[in-house]
C-alpha cells in the first residue's frame, strides 16, 4: 500500500476544498430548481465574437501563440484599458494574456508572495485568494468589510491590519459576492495607507465593466503613484460572457511582468489560440454588447434589491458585478440553514455568505445572472419561504 | 426603444410595482405611462405566448402569401378590411416584395385551411394569386424561445 500522504505536498493537503461543492450536490439532484447561485453570465457569447473564433478554426489557426499572447490582442487590451479605465500599459512589455482571470490571479500570487509574507484580503470575497496565499507560503490577513460601509474597504480598516510583515493587498472590486464597488475617493484614501506601508496591490477587476447607478469603475492603477505598485488582473469572462473560452490577462510594471511571463511560459505556454482570436473581435467591436448586457443586468438588479427589501431581507444597494448580498439575520437562521432549507423547501438555490469568508455569516449571495422570468418566480418563492419562517417562529 | 415597452412586449405579466422597481420610476408614473400607451393605441392588448405544439388538438397554422390587384381609390385597404374580418385570420401584414399580404391563418386541420384558402381567400375580389405555407415547427415566438434546442439550453454548471 502506498502512503500517498508521504508523496503529497503538505501545503496543498492543508488547503480546504471550496466549501460550496457539498451544497451544490444537493441542488443538482433536485428537479425544478431555479439557480440564483451561478457566478457566470446567463448570456451566450455574442455571435460575432463566436464567429471570429469559428473563422480562425476554419482557417486552420490551431497553433500556439506567443507566450504573452498575440501582439494584436495585447494591443487591443492596452487600447481597451486606456479607453475604458484611463490607464496605459505597454502591449510589448506590460500585458500577459492568461487562461482566464484565474490564471492571472494565480500568477500574481506566485510571483509576489514569499514565505511568511502577509497578504491582506478584504472579505467577503471570491474564494481563491486565501488558498493561493497559503499555497505560496504566505499568511492571509483577513479584513472583514462591513455592511454599514457598504462592504467597501476603509483606510482605517486597512491601517489596523498592517504589521511589519504586510506586503500585499488584494483589492477585489467590483466585489463578488457583495456587489460593492470602490469609488475614486475610497481608493484615494486607501492609497495613502498603501504608500505609507509600501504595499503592493493585486487588483482583481474582472467585474470592472459591470457597474450601475451611473458609477464607472475606477482602477486603483489610475490613482497617482499606484500604477507602479499594482498588478491588474481581469479577463473576458464576465464582461463579454466568455467564461468557457478561458481567457484573461494581467497588467503591471515591467519587472513584475517579466517574472509573470516566466511562470506562464513554463506552466501554460500560451492561452487558447481560438479564444484569443475571439477576444480580438470582442475588444474591437464588443462595446455595444457589454452595454446591452449591463442594461439587462441593471433591470434585474433593481427588481431583486427592491423586492428583497420589501420581503424584509435588507439589502444594501450593490453597484457592481451581478450579485446582491441580502442580510438574512431577521429570519433567525444561519446562512447555511437558510440556503439549505430554501433549496429543499422552495427549490431556489443561493450561496450561503459564509462560502466567501466568516464575515459572510448572516448573508446570502443572490446572483442575477438569470433570466427575468426565473428571477420573478424565484423571488416569489423566497417571499413564501420567509413568510413561513416567520410563522414558524411565532407558532 | 422605450424600455417599458420593450419589457412588456416580451412579458406583459410584470406588475406595475415590479416595473417601477426595474425602471427606477414611481409606480404612479408607470401606471400613467401604460394608460397613455393603451389609450393612444401603442399598446393594443396583452396576450399569452402559447407553444401550440404542446397543446393537444391545437390545429395547424399556415402563412399565406396573397397577391392583390390594388384598387384605384382605396389601394390595398379594401381587401385588408375583408381579410381582417375572417376569424380564421390571426394576423395580417401588407408587405414590400414579391407578394402583397402575409396572412396567418389558424385551422383545425390542413383540409380546413386549404378549403378556407380555396373558397374564401382566393375568391375575394382583387386577389390574383395565393401561396400557402404550413408551419412545421415554431422555434421562437415574440421573443420567447419555444424549442428546447441544444443552443437554447442553459448549460451552466452550478458551481462558482
Amino acid at each position: 500500500m502506498i502512503d500517498y500522504s508521504n508523496f503529497i505536498n503538505g501545503a496543498i493537503k492543508d488547503v480546504k476544498p471550496s466549501g460550496i461543492r457539498k451544497f451544490f450536490d444537493i441542488a443538482v439532484e433536485m428537479d425544478n430548481v431555479i439557480s440564483l447561485s451561478i457566478g457566470e453570465p446567463d448570456f451566450q457569447t455574442p455571435w460575432h465574437i463566436r464567429e471570429a473564433g469559428i473563422t480562425s478554426l476554419e482557417n486552420g489557426k490551431t497553433w500556439y501563440t506567443p507566450n504573452r499572447g498575440f501582439i494584436e490582442l495585447r494591443k487591443e487590451i492596452s487600447n481597451y484599458y486606456k479607453r475604458r479605465f484611463n490607464v496605459l500599459y505597454n502591449p510589448d512589455t506590460q500585458v500577459v494574456v492568461t487562461v482566464g482571470g484565474s490564471e492571472a490571479i494565480d500568477l500574481a500570487f506566485r510571483t509576489l508572495v514569499s514565505t511568511g509574507d502577509e497578504v491582506i484580503i478584504p472579505q467577503p470575497a471570491f474564494v481563491c485568494y486565501e488558498p493561493l496565499t497559503t499555497m505560496a507560503g504566505g499568511v492571509p490577513v483577513i479584513i472583514n468589510t462591513k455592511a454599514e460601509n457598504n462592504f467597501r474597504l476603509t483606510a482605517e480598516e486597512l491601517e489596523n491590519a498592517i504589521t511589519d510583515k504586510s506586503k500585499i493587498l488584494v483589492l477585489p472590486f467590483p466585489n463578488n459576492p457583495t456587489g460593492a464597488i470602490m469609488e475614486r475617493q475610497d481608493l484615494e484614501e486607501i492609497a495613502e495607507v498603501i504608500l505609507k506601508h509600501n504595499l503592493f496591490v493585486i487588483s482583481d477587476e474582472i467585474y470592472g465593466e459591470l457597474t450601475y447607478g451611473g458609477k464607472h469603475h475606477v482602477s486603483i492603477a489610475e490613482i497617482p503613484n499606484m500604477k507602479e505598485r499594482t498588478i491588474i488582473v481581469s479577463g473576458f469572462s464576465k464582461a463579454y460572457a466568455m467564461t468557457g473560452w478561458r481567457l484573461g490577462y494581467a497588467l503591471g510594471p515591467v519587472p513584475v511582468m517579466e517574472q509573470i511571463t516566466k511562470l506562464h511560459q513554463y506552466g501554460i505556454m500560451s492561452a487558447p489560440t481560438t479564444a484569443q482570436y475571439a477576444a480580438i473581435e470582442a475588444l474591437k467591436n464588443g462595446d455595444d454588447d457589454i452595454a446591452e448586457m449591463r442594461s439587462d443586468y441593471d433591470l434585474r438588479r433593481r427588481l431583486i434589491v427592491g423586492k428583497l427589501n420589501e420581503i424584509g431581507l435588507t439589502c444594501f444597494e450593490p453597484l457592481g458585478a451581478f450579485y446582491t448580498f441580502p442580510c438574512i439575520k431577521s429570519t433567525g437562521l444561519t446562512s447555511d440553514e437558510f440556503a439549505t432549507r430554501l433549496v429543499k423547501e422552495k427549490r431556489v438555490a443561493v450561496v450561503p455568505g459564509t462560502a466567501f469568508g466568516e464575515s459572510g455569516e448572516g448573508y446570502i449571495r443572490i446572483s442575477y445572472a438569470q433570466s427575468l422570468k426565473n428571477i420573478k418566480i424565484a423571488l416569489k418563492r423566497i417571499e413564501e419561504f420567509v413568510e413561513e419562517i416567520k410563522n414558524e417562529s411565532k407558532g | 426603444m422605450d424600455k417599458l415597452l420593450e419589457i412588456l412586449s416580451e412579458n406583459s405579466s410584470f406588475t406595475t410595482k415590479e416595473l417601477s422597481l426595474m425602471l427606477g420610476e414611481p409606480e404612479d408614473y408607470i401606471k400613467a405611462q401604460i394608460r397613455e400607451y393603451e389609450q393612444s393605441g401603442v399598446i393594443k392588448g396583452y396576450h399569452a405566448i402559447v407553444d401550440w405544439e404542446k397543446v393537444p388538438d391545437a390545429g395547424v397554422i399556415a402563412l399565406i402569401q396573397l397577391n392583390v390587384v390594388p384598387k384605384k381609390e382605396t389601394g390595398f385597404d379594401d381587401v385588408a378590411k375583408k381579410l381582417m374580418a375572417f376569424d380564421e385570420v390571426s394576423s395580417l401584414q401588407l408587405m414590400a416584395g414579391a407578394f402583397d399580404f402575409a396572412v396567418t391563418v389558424k385551422g383545425k386541420t390542413i383540409q380546413d385551411v386549404a378549403s378556407f384558402v380555396a373558397r374564401k381567400l382566393a375568391c375575394l375580389d382583387g386577389v390574383s394569386a395565393t401561396a400557402t405555407h404550413f408551419f412545421l415547427k415554431s422555434y421562437k415566438d415574440n421573443g420567447a424561445i419555444l424549442s428546447e434546442t441544444e443552443s437554447a439550453k442553459d448549460g451552466r454548471n452550478i458551481v462558482l
